[in-house]
């Protein structure tokens, strides 16, 4: 298998942090040699950034202070 | 053991968090407040079984999965993984890379961002078969590691790296779709023309 087919077989392991250091060092060593692997490591840790980004939401202050209250009602 | 009169100053920050998925589980904002509302509960009554020092945070998704499985799932019919069509990989890169590649400054971290509204990105992520969704939520918004989410979950790792690459696969599919359908994939539209009118949410 070429270089660039191993990266992007491992590309979610890489960007989530669960390779060894070894694959991890190895991985590194080719984005730094091959653009084209880069833009896509790139892209895609870029678009996990949009996704957690944009699915926040506000908690409505009528449900924390009904879940506070149900709490203290307990202790 | 966990005493309970901390409960609430260790776990009430984490609401936001907790929330923000039961509305993604959910995908209806009464449903997710009760979610959450039984979720604190439970394990405000629980918080005894809690080993303090622990992961708080995944603890609590623990009882948020289980509890919505138990109340929410069996309502909906869940297509078998392999019933599902395969997404290829990088199927948004190889399709707006090049577009952004071309048109768009790399620069910039915030282009990308500004693709698609919170709207979309939400309802691409609900849309996702619950499976795929709820890895992907785990993952990619909470950002647990494999093994914490095979915790959460009770599956093996091997079966939450599968989800989350089908899973994000098919969201990629998903945003494409969105983009698409504004005309933002077509090398013919202008990238910094403003967005169109946001599509309704299926509610």
């Amino acid at each position: 298998m070429d270089d660039c087919s191993d990266a992007l077989h491992e590309l979610y392991q890489y960007l989530d942090g669960e390779l060894t250091e070894e694959r991890r060092a190895i991985i590194s060593t080719h984005l730094n040699a091959c653009g084209e692997c880069f833009e896509a490591f790139d892209f895609q840790a870029e678009l996990r950034q949009v996704v957690a980004y944009k699915c926040r939401d506000e908690v409505p202050e009528a449900l924390k202070s009904r879940i506070a209250g149900l709490i203290s009602g307990e202790a | 053991m966990a005493d309970q009169a901390t409960f609430a100053d260790a776990a009430m920050p984490l609401m936001g968090s907790l929330y923000s998925a039961a509305l993604r589980m959910t995908r209806n904002p009464a449903d997710a407040e009760d979610l959450v509302q039984e979720t604190y509960l439970k394990a405000y009554r629980g918080y005894g079984g809690f080993t303090e020092g622990t992961n708080l945070k995944a603890w609590l998704y623990r009882i948020l999965t289980n509890t919505y499985i138990n109340a929410y799932r069996a309502k909906q019919r869940r297509p078998d993984e392999t019933e599902l069509d395969e997404v290829e990989d990088l199927y948004l890169y190889r399709r707006l890379g090049g577009l952004e590649a071309a048109q768009i400054s790399r620069s910039a971290e915030d282009e990308l961002m500004d693709w698609f509204t919170d709207e979309e990105v939400k309802q691409a992520v609900e849309d996702l078969p619950e499976q795929f969704r709820m890895a992907v939520l785990l993952a990619d918004v909470e950002g647990f590691s494999y093994k914490e989410i095979a915790e959460i979950l009770d599956v093996p790792i091997g079966t939450v790296m599968s989800r989350l690459h089908r899973g994000r696969s098919r969201l990629q599919k998903a945003l494409y779709d969105f983009a698409r359908s504004r005309g933002l994939a077509d090398e013919t539209t202008d990238p910094d023309a403003p967005p169109r009118r946001q599509p309704e949410r299926a509610r």
